[in-house]
């Protein structure tokens, strides 16, 4: 019997028991969060007590949190928000900023894949300065921590907004907005443990968050439709639980650098991207040089173990991510990228798993 | 021995079969499933639809993809896309319009199985650690008494698909298998009915892929923008007839659409299209006597048997996709080259296209059309 292995949780995480268990429950009831009648105030109330828990986590006040429908979401409402405006990103963004259809000027990244402070000194040094600065805390990809921090200073002081994707970076760091200095926040619930379809944009108090989808009313007017009363509950206790056990989280870099010690030893085809960065626990970039390098994503796959080419596509087929040329990997055929991404649901035996299919893929396709 | 000619079980044999999203390759990889193998299905990514047309919103590729990722999903088994736009550009499309420049005539779906499908995806193929690849293909694989596979034509007449594979390798052979090779059409609708497939009902495709419509030329003048060149139509007697626009609009044996008004002769009588000569852009036209030839040269062969080189091999012919075999004797030579003499002389032989080389239903290999000529025997006659 094949063991399926899911080393994909920067795709998504599955669902924490106690948020499945509060999403059915709440789904079983009737009530648009929105009308006045009691079913209304019951649903509110889930509602009003996920928004309570989220703003805890991240030390601002419930009125701060908008609910929406998802990170793409909360991305293309600040971007779309400053559109033609001057703005700077940097290169390695999620698909739902480099794409959404504003221009923006790209900061690059180091070969660790860390954001260029230097380089992006250097954009904020403009006769125009930036109306709005956008960069991620966590890549998708690499795991690689970036210093927020000490971007939205650089920004503030030239009197640019600052929004944070921090998508990949909830519920795995320790951060509040205050820490990072930020203008907005978003977050995703189905990466910590909720449900997919659901997310949130945090602003700073006092401040008018962008709108993107209007007439309605809901979420205090910021953002119109009818909210997803099952989904923003399970959000709520996925939040509680994935940020009060921040400090197991950490533990993951102990099963994470097994593995990257054990491949780098096995092959000198491979590396590992952001290796000497600060990273978050869970992830890795592994890049092979195989002419049967694409191959390999798929060979893991027929052998149980969930994989990622970087970051999962639309149109599933593979493909070099930009992230790693922005890294300066040149695209090639020998090339290919691998993420492994554990999660919370992560064994130990899952990791001897892995490093034995491991071992038994890269005898077979490494012959060249 | 299972039904692929495996001696074990059909689970413990892995398959690669090459989806494109039509039916047939559907049928193939769905039917194999049911029978238990351990079948993964892979579809190609081979050209951006929307750009080869310059269109926006066109998306045909990007159906034919889905059709394929949703039968694997309703049939439960593992299913990928590759991306080849780059090789398939190279290997195909370049080509293509290369060949059109060159006053020539090509098939890309040959190239497209030679190169792409039968020499990067097998490869594919075998580091997934498969024990065959299959295609929809309608052909058939026919392993001899001596153990050796042999190519063979389609059971149905109306479906082989032999011309277009004559250039598979006998090791590709070894590794491919053609499941729906002994069937007709109607066995895989029927086949597709039954399991249910979300493409059941999909046409037949017609054309050549990344060509919308059938419009070659506007493909060919978008990446070679020098074909539009005109030029002179010219009678073989030297009378000019008329002018053209560009010469990939003609292929050696064409009647119609020559756009010299009616297109005959004095004694009205058609007039063909004879020659197609890229260097002056001329088109030279003639009456369908000049179109006799009966020597075919060939270049870049291949052989499905051992081609002793000099000594003259009985065959039957296949000179286009299009038209029936004719008896003739084939002399190999080394290089890859290869003379046919036929018995009969052909009329509208275009260099660019293949002659496959047939004994009986066996494919026993073939080559590109280099140069064709008319023997002095048969001029005298």
């Amino acid at each position: 019997m094949m063991t399926n292995l899911f080393f994909d949780h920067n795709a998504t995480t599955p669902i924490r028991p106690n948020a499945l268990a509060l999403a059915a429950s709440v789904m079983g009831e009737v009530g648009n969060a929105a009308s006045v009648h009691s079913f209304g105030r019951a649903a509110n109330k889930h509602v009003e007590t996920a928004r309570r828990q989220i703003a805890e986590t991240l030390d601002v006040s419930p009125q701060q949190i908008i609910f929406n429908s998802g990170a793409s979401e909360g991305n293309n409402t600040i971007l779309k928000g400053f559109s033609g405006q001057r703005i700077l990103i940097s290169a390695i963004e999620h698909p739902s900023i480099i794409e959404c259809g504003v221009a923006a000027e790209k900061i690059p990244v180091t070969e660790d894949g860390v954001i260029d402070v230097v380089a992006f000194q250097d954009l904020l040094n403009h006769p125009t300065p930036p109306a709005l600065v956008s960069v991620m805390l966590v890549n998708n990809e690499t795991g690689v921590i970036q210093p927020v921090a000490e971007i939205a200073r650089m920004a503030k002081a030239v009197g640019a907004m600052v929004h944070c994707d921090a998508v990949q970076a909830y519920g795995r760091i320790p951060f509040t907005r205050e820490s990072l200095g930020v203008d907005f926040l978003t977050i995703s619930s189905h990466k910590i443990g909720g449900t997919h379809g659901v997310g949130a944009l945090i602003g700073a108090a006092g401040l008018q968050v962008p709108r993107l989808i209007e007439g309605g009313g809901q979420e205090r007017r910021q953002r119109g439709g009818t909210v997803n009363v099952a989904g923003i509950s399970a959000f709520g206790v996925a939040a509680v639980e994935a940020c009060a056990s921040l400090d197991s989280y950490q533990n993951l870099s102990v099963w994470r650098d097994r593995i990257e010690l054990h491949v780098q030893q096995s092959s000198n085809r491979v590396r590992i991207l952001g290796q000497h960065a600060p990273r978050v626990a869970n992830t890795s970039m592994i890049v092979v040089t195989s002419a049967s390098g694409e191959t390999l994503l798929m060979a893991f796959d027929l052998e149980g173990i969930a994989l990622s080419a970087g970051s999962a596509c639309s149109s599933g087929s593979t493909k070099m991510s930009y992230t790693l040329t922005a890294m300066g990997i040149e695209p090639s055929p020998q090339l290919a990228s691998l993420r492994m991404s554990l999660g919370y649901t992560t064994s130990e035996k899952d990791v001897e798993h892995f490093i034995k299919v491991w071992d038994k893929l890269s005898a077979r396709l490494f012959k060249d | 021995m299972n039904s692929l000619g495996f001696d074990k079980k059909p689970s413990d044999t892995r398959v690669v079969v090459a989806m494109s999203g039509g039916v047939d390759s559907s049928v193939a990889a769905s039917l194999l499933h049911e029978q238990g193998y351990d079948v993964v299905g892979i579809t190609l990514q081979l050209y951006d639809y929307g750009e080869a047309v310059a269109r926006k919103g066109a998306c045909c590729a990007g159906k034919d993809i889905y059709d394929a990722k949703r039968v694997a999903e309703e049939r439960g088994f593992p299913h990928y896309v590759l991306n080849y736009q780059d090789n398939f550009k190279q290997s195909v499309i370049d080509d293509f319009v290369d060949s059109y420049l060159k006053g020539e005539t090509p098939i890309p779906c040959v190239k497209c199985n030679q190169t792409v499908k039968f020499k990067d995806l097998l490869q594919v193929a075998r580091d997934l650690d498969a024990d065959c690849m299959v295609t929809g293909h309608y052909v058939q694989r026919i392993v001899n008494e001596i153990g050796q596979s042999e190519l063979h034509r389609a059971v149905d007449p109306t479906k082989d698909q032999s011309y277009f594979l004559f250039a598979t390798t006998q090791d590709q052979l070894d590794f491919l298998r053609f499941p729906l090779g002994g069937w007709t059409k109607d066995m895989t609708r029927t086949h597709a009915d039954r399991l249910g497939l979300v493409n059941a009902d999909k046409p037949d495709s017609q054309d050549i892929c990344f060509v919308p419509n059938g419009d070659y030329t506007a493909v060919v003048k978008k990446i070679a923008p020098e074909a539009k060149r005109h030029g002179q139509i010219i009678h073989l007697d030297g009378r000019v007839l008329g002018e053209h626009e560009g010469i990939l609009h003609y292929t050696v044996g064409q009647r119609k659409g020559l756009g010299i008004g009616g297109g005959f002769t004095d004694n009205n009588e058609p007039l063909y299209v004879v020659a197609v000569d890229a260097q002056s852009a001329q088109v030279i036209v003639g009456p369908k006597e000049a179109l006799a030839r009966d020597i075919v040269l060939l270049k870049n062969g291949n052989w499905l048997i051992d081609p002793s080189f000099s000594s003259p091999i009985s065959i039957d012919v296949k000179l286009r996709s299009t038209t029936r075999a004719v008896p003739a004797t084939l002399i190999c030579q080394a290089d890859r080259v290869a003379a046919i003499t036929l018995h009969d002389p052909q009329y509208g032989v275009s260099p660019g296209q293949a002659a496959v080389c047939y004994q009986g239903g066996r494919v026993i290999g073939g080559g590109w059309i280099t140069e064709t000529q008319l023997s002095h025997i048969k001029k005298a006659a």
